[in-house]
């Protein structure tokens, strides 16, 4: 693979992974809307946002840390759209691949939140810190069950000897489901429960939107971001939320439906993205659009208790499960 | 998160999504936890009592109205029977029971807009659009029996100025079936879902010692438990032959503590209430003259004789609204018109309510009084150009002054002032005086 290549593949990444990320937003938006009984806004309303956002001022606060508030958002934009880059697309394997990328993938998840408490914290306003700080807790909250859903699997398919450890092109050439015993069955079914809850809280969405909450703290870590730093900070929102549901779709259900169809080729490979692209969707739907119009907001620490206590609780029950398969598959 | 030492500061308003009008909180914050606030209030002043003096009686119902659009029944009916106090105006029993019908009718669409705002400020948008895609209902009811959606311009002074018609009868009747088949739903959503449950319980407690010593009304008295309602209190209209009874939540079962919970509890039973009192009304209510004086200029001419004062009182839906109105004879203004709004009386409940909660609580907390700072907004001081804060001390100095200056020889008789001589009001007089000479 030429190096030129390369760059081609990974910018029609970067740029298809962010149209899309606007279109699901699009999407999200107006069956939020149909399901509280509202009109809500036209598909093509992110990217109108966007486009809005880039032709308006951007005022740096005067109590701002200059540099830092304005460096935040290129930062988890670049984290964000990265994570693109490690995530194979259905038949597509990642544009760049290396051994654990699993692990690296987690880390750059974690940017964008550090990066928006980080511009938080460089704002100036006390709004700003209160999210910012709210931000760095749900982080600490959200990580551990995050990490222990993600590392059980891989940890598992490395025992099973599929492909390079932690590696998430092994994974999902090779889907845990029918290779593990029953016990792994549940434990990963619990592990993927996990990784569903867990979703909305990375992604910042009601009942996790604690950091931003609108009606407490107007915006907390964003309230003073406009024009096109917001417009970053908004693309990589669009882009993590794309990212995290594929990373649950690769890691809990990378099949591909062009073999059932008897297709083969081009062919077979532009109906297995579609699906995998489906599958997104539906994972962000499953998990972001329903819960945001089902729940109220919960508060900082009733979330950092249920991540660290009950949802860790039940993540690492799903990983003795995958334990106690091995010992009992191998 | 904070060092223990570290408490910081935290505006929130005058203008804030929190808040749907304007008041300033200051909030000494340690971490996410509060301890202390500072309220200031007087961003929404008017000068409406003030506006009243330079218009005649009819014209002050109207501007009455306009305090606050959700109490555009509250205001006018409460200032109605303070006149007809004043004035010996005898108000015909159907139109008594009109005013309860309206009254009530405001009750529900009042409570029912609390609730998605409480829904809202708690993060969960789909209950407040299914809250409020409800309230539709009663709205479009209030438009059909008097013309508007909000500002119904329905009570006047000796009556009201519009009758429930027998076609419109089977539209009442249809609405208060809505709301009763609504009503499981209605609680369903509010006080068995696990996260609204999760966000209001035991937040923002207000003790039911606590509430009464800083003589809480309304749904937030009722809420600590107290069994205080201006309509079974002190009856006016026909809420007493109606047999009024407070809410509290010991009607939903549950021993009252006070907090956010109780709150939405009693407010949603009230619609329940409401809803049997307006049927009650519907089926009781006599066949006869709905106003005493049915033609305005009539009326007009009878009030610019009367000399007197009087007292109205009410229980709006957030709580006890009270009037009161001296008129003189020969002038066809009101010489003093004072408003003391539920928001008022509920203000100082929010310290108590605030201390050791969350800052992810304040929306709530700010909303569960279901404060109209519109309606509450009676005194802002503002001299040579700087605001200035008015303290308890200052009142009572100023109201003994403004005594003193009347006894000493003003047109209003000595007596009359004093059995009224509410710091508030004479505040407000005695800020003005200085530049009027004295009188009024």
């Amino acid at each position: 693979m030429t190096s030129l290549h390369l760059v081609w593949q990974a910018a029609a990444v970067l740029v298809g992974g962010g149209l899309l990320g606007l279109v699901y937003k699009g999407f999200d938006r107006k069956l939020a809307a149909r399901m509280q009984a509202r009109i809500g806004p036209p598909l093509r309303q992110p990217f109108l946002d966007v486009g809005k956002l880039l032709v308006k001022e951007s005022v740096v606060p005067r109590d701002a840390v200059g540099w830092l508030f304005k460096a935040m958002p290129f930062l988890a934009v670049i984290a964000s759209f990265t994570v693109l880059l490690y995530l194979p697309w259905g038949p597509f394997p990642a544009i760049l691949r290396t051994g654990g990328d699993a692990i690296l993938v987690l880390y750059l998840l974690a940017v964008p939140a550090v990066a928006m408490a980080l511009g938080g914290f460089a704002s100036g306003s006390p709004l700003a810190t209160v999210g910012a700080q709210r931000e760095i807790v749900m982080l600490m909250s959200y990580e551990f069950p995050l990490a222990v859903a993600v590392v059980g699997v891989v940890w598992r398919l490395a025992t099973l000897g599929g492909g390079p450890a932690f590696s998430l092109g092994a994974i999902a050439a090779a889907p845990l489901w029918t290779m593990v015993g029953p016990l792994g069955v549940i434990g990963l079914a619990i592990l993927a429960a996990c990784l569903l809850v867990v979703t909305p809280a990375e992604l910042s969405k009601i009942p996790f939107d604690i950091p931003e909450a609108e009606t407490e703290i107007a915006g907390g870590l964003m309230v003073e971001y406009s024009g096109t730093y917001l417009a970053l900070f908004y693309l990589a929102d669009a882009a993590k939320t794309i990212a995290m549901a594929a990373l649950v779709v690769t890691l809990f259900a990378p099949y591909g439906i062009a073999g059932l169809l008897g297709l083969s080729g081009a062919g077979a490979q532009a109906v297995d993205l579609v699906f995998h692209l489906l599958k997104i969707f539906v994972v962000m739907f499953a998990a972001v659009t329903t819960v945001r119009v089902a729940m109220a907001r919960l508060k900082i620490d009733q979330v950092a208790r249920g991540f660290w206590l009950q949802i860790t609780a039940v993540a690492v029950a799903g990983l003795m499960l995958l334990v106690l398969d091995r010992m009992v598959v191998g | 998160m904070a060092e223990t030492q570290n408490v910081y500061e935290i505006p929130i308003g005058p203008i804030h999504p929190a808040l749907k009008e304007p008041i300033r909180f200051t909030f000494q914050v340690e971490g996410e936890r509060i301890r202390g606030v500072d309220i200031r209030a007087g961003f929404a002043h008017r000068g409406i009592e003030f506006m009243a003096m330079k218009r005649n009686l009819i014209q002050t119902l109207y501007l009455s109205e306009r305090i606050c659009g959700i109490c555009s029944i509250s205001h006018p009916i409460t200032i109605t029977l303070a006149v007809e106090r004043a004035a010996g105006i005898e108000v015909p029993p159907r139109a008594q029971y009109l005013r309860v019908i309206y009254s009530e009718l405001e009750r529900i669409h009042s409570h029912l807009l609390w609730a998605g705002v409480a829904a809202h400020e708690l993060g969960f948008d789909t209950l407040l659009h299914l809250t409020w895609k409800v309230r539709e209902q009663v709205l479009d009811l209030l438009e059909e029996l008097s013309g508007n959606r909000i500002d119904y311009a329905l009570p006047i002074y000796g009556g009201v100025r519009r009758d429930v018609s027998p076609e419109q009868t089977p539209k009442v009747e249809a609405m208060v079936r809505y709301y009763r088949g609504l009503l499981d739903e209605l609680l369903d959503a509010f006080l068995r879902d696990p996260s609204v449950e999760a966000r209001t319980r035991d937040v923002g407690i207000l003790t039911s010692e606590e509430a009464d010593s800083l003589c809480a009304v309304g749904p937030t008295a009722r809420a600590s438990g107290l069994s205080k309602d201006v309509r079974q209190d002190r009856p006016y209209l026909v809420y007493g032959e109606l047999g009024v009874k407070a809410i509290t939540p010991r009607d939903y079962g549950l021993e009252p503590r006070g907090d956010v919970y109780d709150k939405a509890v009693v407010r949603l039973l009230e619609v329940a209430q409401s809803l049997d009192l307006i049927e009650t009304c519907l089926y009781e209510m006599p066949e006869g003259e709905i106003t005493s004086f049915p033609k305005v200029p009539a009326l007009l001419a009878y009030l610019k004789k009367v000399e007197g004062e009087g007292l109205g009182w009410h229980e709006a839906p957030r709580g006890e609204v009270i009037h009161y109105i001296r008129l003189e004879a020969g002038v066809e203004e009101p010489i003093v018109w004072k408003v003391k709004a539920p928001t008022y009386s509920n203000l100082m409940s929010w310290v108590p309510m605030f201390r050791d909660q969350e800052v992810a609580d304040i929306p709530i907390i700010a909303a569960s009084i279901d404060p109209c700072m519109c309606c509450m907004d009676r005194v802002h001081v503002v001299r040579d150009g700087s605001p200035a804060t008015v303290l308890k001390e200052d009142l009572l100095r100023l109201s003994r002054a403004k005594t003193e200056r009347m006894v000493g020889g003003s047109r209003l008789s000595a007596s009359g002032p004093r059995s009224t001589a509410h710091g508030r009001r004479t505040t407000d007089n005695g800020q003005r005086t200085p530049d009027h000479g004295g009188g009024l």
